[in-house]
């Protein structure tokens, strides 16, 4: 098993509803990867519907035994696919999810756990919250998947890196907000900085697909790409255009670096859990007092 | 303005720029659209839409329309004219004084009495967007609108006149943030150095007729509409608390013209309550 994998992201910009549309560059972009030698293409989130959906949920739900669903995964034999839409449940309940697909067969689903609701999101009105955050095994190693807000709760990757993962992926509809940021945009520089950070705090590689493209005005900015676990970009795409960037990751980085700077190793899990549980009861014990 | 204000509202010319040309490319063809259309004042804020029209679509899918009304001034059409050359643009003059003049004729009989300058600076605003809409059908283009946020959130402007549009790629900046990308992307320095006007009479400016002057006013509602303080905490850091009041009150008083009209909600789904959709659904 080598210790480098080629990584494609596919920086798209999805039609809003339009899944048939965005079927077809899904399967042109993974074309592409696969062409240029990439093991993983990664799409952003809600790549396969567009995201200011509201009403329009309903119609581009997909369960994954849906035919449209498989034969994205179909589509994975050559190449590991990172795809996202909105997931209907058995029991009819919909989620904003995230698949690995891998030699034609599902590999893991990532149902999003934070869904925000403040600002110009509105993603809890439309969607449940997903309540696992479990990495999975592919290749021979542990990755894991967080979903755009997900990543923003220091708990997600938290969870995932001590469950043993080496890579995450961050599929985003992430808005270029704030533009009185003095050097850069307000949410471009966030995400910067947090994702360097997480990726130095865990060890571990982040490969982040951010959209482009404009939905009633908001404007997403893209500015995808891989992060090492030293922090520093392996590549950076643009910001606000629909490109195909590739990146090698090499595991060999992530064990060097968990070797110098063994943060993750040091972590005392038992403080945490001690603390979350007695956190936990205080809590239980309000809720009761209500 | 307080420099700490002027920092924060401070933005990123460039990105800004091909953020709002991206939107506007985007907004019109994704409708099917190839061109825009828009009324050239000779203000700042319709300049800059000029400018960034013509950036976003290029200048053959850019028109600009003059609107003059017979007091309007010759200064006011001598720096729309100068945007017109300098961008090489399309452009069309309208007098709209025979229409406006007409109707004021047969309604100051009518209501006996005559209309005031409001009534008049209304009419006029209408009368314009009209024509642009008239316009728009027979150019096979969309009508690009002008109002920054300053006016937007002052209610500041005519409904369904200076305040309808198709698309506004100006909506979301303050005044003193169309100076800075107006600077930024080369309008006339004729027009970024003169005082804000509707020109609807000899001498008036906007600042005049407001009470207080745009700076003041960008400086309270950022505070207040962006950064969410509270008006005792605006009044805390400086502010006179009565121009506060006004203010807020102002943008209160004039949510109405900001909404689409009020729907009487009787069935299971109302539009624009829990009829939701966003506006680029199916283009």
């Amino acid at each position: 098993m080598s210790h480098v994998q080629n990584i494609a992201i596919a920086q798209i910009s999805p039609r809003l509803g339009d899944f048939d549309a965005n079927l077809a560059i899904h399967r042109q972009y993974i074309e592409r990867a696969r062409e240029q030698g990439a093991q993983v293409v990664v799409f952003p989130e809600l790549g396969l519907t567009g995201y200011l959906l509201q009403d329009l949920t309903l119609e581009v739900a997909r369960r994954l035994d849906h035919p449209d669903i498989v034969s994205l995964v179909e589509a994975s034999r050559d190449i590991d696919v990172v795809f996202s839409f909105i997931e209907e449940s058995e029991e009819h309940f919909i989620y904003i999810s995230s698949v690995y697909a891998s030699a034609g067969a599902i590999v893991h689903v990532h149902r999003k756990a934070y869904l925000p609701t403040y600002g110009l999101f509105d993603e809890k009105r439309y969607a449940k919250e997903g309540n696992l955050v479990e990495p999975f095994a592919v290749h021979g190693k542990k990755s894991g998947i967080l979903i755009c807000e997900d990543a923003w709760h220091v708990s997600m990757p938290y969870l995932l890196t001590m469950q043993g993962a080496t890579v995450l992926y961050v599929p985003a509809s992430s808005p270029g907000r704030n533009v009185m940021d003095e050097h850069d945009f307000g949410s471009h520089t966030f995400w910067r900085q947090l994702l360097q950070m997480y990726a130095q705090l865990f060890g571990v590689h982040i490969i982040f697909s951010n959209r482009v493209g404009y939905e009633d005005g908001v404007h997403f900015y893209g500015g995808s790409g891989i992060v090492g676990p030293d922090g520093h970009w392996i590549v950076q795409a643009g910001v606000g255009e629909e490109t195909l960037v590739f990146g090698a990751i090499d595991d060999r980085d992530v064990r060097r670096a968990r070797y110098t700077t063994p943060l993750l190793r040091d972590e005392r899990l038992e403080l945490m859990v001690r603390h979350l549980r007695r956190m936990g009861r205080a809590r239980t014990d309000n809720t009761r007092v209500e | 303005m307080k420099p700490e204000m002027e920092q924060a509202l401070r933005v990123n010319a460039p990105f800004t720029t091909s953020v709002l040309e991206g939107f506007i490319r985007d907004e019109v063809r994704k409708v099917g659209f190839e061109r825009v259309l828009f009324g050239l004042s000779g203000g700042i804020d319709s300049a800059l839409s000029a400018y960034l029209a013509t950036r976003a679509l290029g200048k053959d899918a850019v028109h600009a329309v003059l609107m003059p009304y017979r007091t309007s001034s010759q200064s006011s059409l001598d720096d729309a004219m100068e945007v017109v050359e300098d961008l090489g643009i399309p452009y069309t003059v309208v007098d709209i004084s025979g229409p406006v003049d007409a109707y004021f004729e047969k309604m100051d009989k009518l209501l006996g009495e005559r209309a005031s300058n409001l009534r008049r600076g209304n009419r006029m605003a209408r009368e314009r967007m009209v024509t642009l809409y008239d316009l728009s059908a027979a150019n096979n283009s969309l009508v690009v609108g002008t109002s920054n946020k300053t006016e937007l959130l002052l209610g500041y402007g005519t409904q369904f006149g200076d305040m309808a549009s198709a698309l506004n790629p100006i909506g979301d900046l303050y005044k003193s943030q169309v100076r800075q990308i107006s600077r930024y992307v080369g309008v006339p320095s004729s027009i970024l150095d003169k005082a804000p006007s509707a020109d609807l009479w000899e001498d008036q400016t906007d600042e005049k007729e407001l009470g207080f002057s745009y700076d003041d006013a960008d400086e309270i509602l950022f505070q207040w509409v962006d950064l969410r303080l509270s008006e005792e905490e605006i009044v805390e850091r400086g502010y006179d608390a009565m121009l506060v009041r006004q203010i807020v009150r102002r943008v209160q008083r004039n949510h109405y013209k900001r909404r689409l009209p009020i729907i009487a909600k009787i069935s299971s789904r109302t539009i624009g309550i829990d009829f939701r959709y966003s506006r680029d659904w199916g283009v």
